[in-house]
């Protein structure tokens, strides 16, 4: 079953366009991955879908809905739920409070403190610790948490490897099965491309705005890839060995 | 538009600039006839019609000064009445030392800016809103410990007496031409300030602080030069109002409604153009004449002016003119000569925050 | 004695200034809008109380429970029809919509009820007091407010930290942007944060003119103490503002003692200090 579907989407940001004629679809619980270098518009995209920049053309269909003109707060209650560039936590909230700010919506579902807590174990006991206290890693755990406290459909998760080690980045997605388990679709942006092609089940490469490249990572070659994330037309121009 | 899409665009497109348009030049010529106009008025018409065109030349500088300083500076202050009442209480005292009343008018603008310099220290601790009322406490200080001090009458004020030897008719003509010096002095002082160097730096400022202080220029320095011009202007505008009124009392000269004035005329001209407050004085003048038996009805409706300009026009009267007409009398931004066919708009005034 | 007295009074006195502060403090924290006709509000709700005591011989504290929720609902529409809209025009139109709020509310009310002083009798309740010792009396009306306002500010409290609406609003003082991606209508959000400001201003401006005589114009100079107060204690801190207004009150009492002329000025003075010397505020917060 289509859960997302996106058709011939365009986003401007100011003057720039960032998004342009983009198509894709996520089927419930499918992990899809976008790559692409920086500015390429994956977290436009990403914003664009949740609610916080509007599409200058195009629409967004989720669960047979057209939500292209929904405002955010009302997506989330569609079960659409972002997981923010940065993790932008509640600095002022305790660990929980930020956890419970993602039921503030009330929908039903398997995700409740005890599960969050369940899946990071250290969160349970340090609940009542200032968010700001908390290390990189596990302020990307608590935003993780709060969206799966709104029970969402469709996950988005941008950039969650961002400023972090590599070894707390992979503990991280370690948690990504569990959540694709309880029927949760996920949308990653992802600078990593190994770490993406580890986790997808269907990629999605952006350049300029644009989908150049997308399928299965079995299916693209290294070689591809590469070009289409550097935009190389001429494939013997530019060889840089990158990536697994 | 931002300084670096404008430095960018401006590149770019390898236009040549200039500042003046047609426009600015017949404007200019106009402008010019109508202060000789005014300044022989008192010569053709009846010393009332001059006594009432005294209070708009007040307004117009008060107005200019805040636009000054909200308008380009962005500093929002609720406190200018504080300046106001130093300048006509400078003027009293100055007076009162053997200084002509008219001349100590220079004086007074001086002693305001000279006050200003540690009142500024203060208030710039303060951003956004905050300034905004911290400035209005301060001018309540400024009101609070000048009725503390007898000598200049406490509570009750005191009168000019040293005008009294010259003959009310004089007088009242000499009143006329001091306030439109101010009001025109003001007026000049902002569109010369505005296109120095300080000018440019202010703009920049204004469209983006964080490029600006990126590019050199010193922010905050040049926020407090605007704020201490703004503070000489509003001390000569209160020493007018006590050389005409002959009286001062610090309830009424320290009043934020001063501020009100401010604040409404500039924000319904037009806050960030040099016309705005010309504009804006002229409409709230017209108001007060033509509702003068209402009591405070004027007042009513400068209030709900006010917000519907703040609301659903933000740039003013003169911002929805210059749009349709890009008619600009004192152009202190850069025309671009662009390219035929481009539509650039004039980049120094198309951004008020 | 009367030193001692005074402190008690000026701590008291606090406890008024602290509620109606309240909703400044609030106003900032959440929106970022500092409501200039916050003092204005305040002398509308007096007058509002004393037409409504005047004109059916009710007891005040019926006028207090209609005007409270009343001024609730009117802070929830004025937040949705006013200043959402100037919220989105930018940060100098909130300031030019509010003050223009304030010479619209004065001069309305200047047309009504002419310039003329007002005072809200309170009964014995508002004149009595109950002596500790011999010396020392304490009002119970100054008593109650205090009561009145630590009341308020726990329950106000316990709303932001307990409920879900509560904790969106300390979110989206944090970061509304993200607030909305948990789900927060920022504009009913905002229009809670505007009603319980209403709200409690309208208690502070009936309990306000029990103590002290009014008039149309006494709303700016009643802003100015709510700001002080709040700056003082220090910004998104209700205990703060709570600290803020017993500073603010124990000075002015303390310079009444002094010299009745010095009351104002010494309260603007020590706020003026605290700007120079403590930015921050004497108990700078973590929540709105």
């Amino acid at each position: 079953m289509t859960l997302l579907s996106v058709d011939a989407l365009d986003v401007h940001y100011g003057q720039l366009q960032a998004i342009r004629d983009l198509s894709l679809t996520v089927e419930a619980g499918q992990v899809v991955a976008m790559i692409g270098a920086n500015g390429a518009g994956k977290s436009t995209l990403l914003r664009a879908l949740a609610g916080s920049n509007h599409p200058s053309g195009g629409t967004i269909t989720f669960a047979g809905v057209d939500i292209t003109r929904v405002p955010a707060h009302r997506r989330v209650t569609s079960g659409i739920a972002l997981v923010p560039e940065g993790r932008r936590l509640f600095r002022s909230l305790t660990v929980e409070e930020n956890l419970l700010t993602g039921a503030y919506r009330k929908r039903p579902g398997p995700w409740t403190l005890e599960r969050v807590y369940e899946m990071f174990p250290w969160m349970g006991d340090r609940r009542r610790q200032s968010s700001a206290q908390l290390s990189g890693g596990e302020q990307q755990s608590v935003a993780i948490g709060r969206a799966l406290m709104s029970n969402p459909e469709l996950i988005l998760i941008d950039e969650l490897s961002l400023g972090l080690a590599p070894v707390i980045v992979r503990r991280i997605y370690g948690v990504l099965p569990t959540i694709v388990e309880q029927g949760t679709a996920a949308l990653i942006v992802e600078q990593d491309v190994s770490q993406a092609l580890r986790v997808a089940d269907h990629v999605h490469c952006l350049l300029e705005g644009r989908s150049v490249l997308d399928g299965a990572p079995d299916e693209l070659s290294t070689e591809q890839i590469e070009h289409a994330y550097f935009g190389i037309a001429h494939p013997s121009a530019h060889e840089t060995p990158r990536g697994d | 538009m931002s300084l670096t899409d404008t430095l960018t665009s401006r590149a770019a497109k390898a236009a040549s600039v200039r500042r003046s348009t047609r426009s600015t030049r017949v404007g200019g010529g106009v402008l010019t006839l109508v202060v000789l106009i005014l300044a022989v008025l008192p010569f053709a018409v009846f010393s009332s019609v001059t006594d009432s065109l005294v209070n708009l030349f007040i307004l117009i500088a008060l107005a200019s000064m805040w636009n000054l300083l909200a308008g380009f500076a962005g500093l929002v202050s609720v406190g200018q009445q504080a300046y106001f009442g130093l300048g006509a209480y400078a003027v009293l005292v100055f007076a009162e030392q053997g200084v002509q009343a008219y001349l100590a008018i220079i004086l007074a603008a001086i002693t305001a800016a000279v006050f200003a310099v540690p009142t500024s220290w203060l208030a710039f601790r303060l951003r956004g809103d905050y300034f905004a009322i911290g400035t209005w406490v301060i001018a309540e200080v400024y009101r609070l410990v000048t009725t503390r001090i007898d000598r200049l009458g406490g509570a009750s004020g005191k009168s000019l007496t040293t005008l009294s030897d010259i003959d009310p008719v004089t007088r009242g003509a000499l009143n006329y031409w001091v306030a439109l010096v101010v009001a025109v002095a003001s007026v000049v002082a902002c569109y010369l300030l505005l296109r120095s160097r300080l000018g440019l730096a202010l703009m920049a400022v204004r469209d983006e602080e964080t490029a600006a202080n990126a590019v050199g220029i010193n922010v905050p320095r040049a926020k407090r030069w605007v704020y201490l011009i703004s503070a000489a202007g509003c001390g000569a505008a209160g020493g007018v109002l006590l050389v005409t009124s002959l009286s001062v009392n610090p309830n009424a000269v320290y009043s934020v409604q001063w501020s009100a004035y401010m604040i409404f005329i500039v924000v319904i001209g037009g806050i960030g153009y040099i016309e705005g407050p010309l504009l804006g004085a002229v409409i709230f003048f017209a108001l007060q004449q033509a509702l003068a038996d209402y009591g405070t009805t004027y007042l009513i409706l400068l209030g709900l002016c006010g917000i519907a300009v703040a609301l659903f026009a933000p740039r003013g009267l003169w911002g929805m003119i210059a749009d349709r007409t890009r008619i600009s009398l004192f152009p202190v931004g850069y025309n671009l000569a662009a390219p035929a066919g481009s539509d650039e708009p004039s980049t120094g005034e198309d951004q008020t925050r | 004695m009367d030193w001692f007295n005074a402190v008690i009074q000026g701590l008291l006195l606090g406890g008024l200034y602290a509620l109606f502060a309240t909703g400044l403090s609030i106003m900032f924290g959440v929106m970022r809008v500092v409501n200039l006709a916050h003092g204005d509000l305040a002398v509308v709700a007096s007058f509002l109380a004393l037409s409504m005591v005047n004109a059916t011989n009710a007891p005040l504290w019926v006028a207090v429970v209609i005007t409270t929720p009343l001024f609730a609902v009117l802070g929830y529409l004025t937040q949705r029809i006013l200043l959402q809209r100037s919220l989105r025009v930018g940060p100098m139109s909130t300031l030019v919509v509010t003050f223009g709020l304030s010479i619209v509310i004065q001069n309305v009310l200047l047309k009504i009820y002419s310039a003329d002083t007002r005072t809200l009798g309170g009964g014995g309740f508002a004149t009595g007091s109950f002596h500790l010792t011999n010396d020392i009396a304490i009002p119970y009306l100054s008593l109650a407010t205090f009561v009145l306002a630590v009341v308020v500010i726990v329950a106000i409290q316990l709303f932001l930290s307990r409920t879900g609406l509560g904790r969106m609003l300390r979110a989206s003082s944090d970061d509304p942007d993200t607030a909305t991606l948990v789900g927060a209508d920022s504009r009913h959000v905002y229009g809670i944060a505007t009603a319980i400001a209403f709200g409690t201003v309208a208690l502070a401006g009936i309990m306000m003119a029990m103590r002290s005589s009014f008039d149309p114009a006494t709303g700016p100079s009643r802003l100015l103490f709510a700001f002080e107060a709040v700056v003082i204690g220090g910004l998104g801190s209700l205990w703060g503002t709570l600290l803020g207004g017993m500073v603010l009150g124990l000075t002015q009492s303390v310079g009444a003692q002094i010299d009745p002329a010095l009351t104002i000025l010494l309260g603007h003075l020590v706020f003026l200090a605290v700007l120079a010397f403590r930015p921050q505020g004497l108990l700078p917060g973590r929540t709105a």
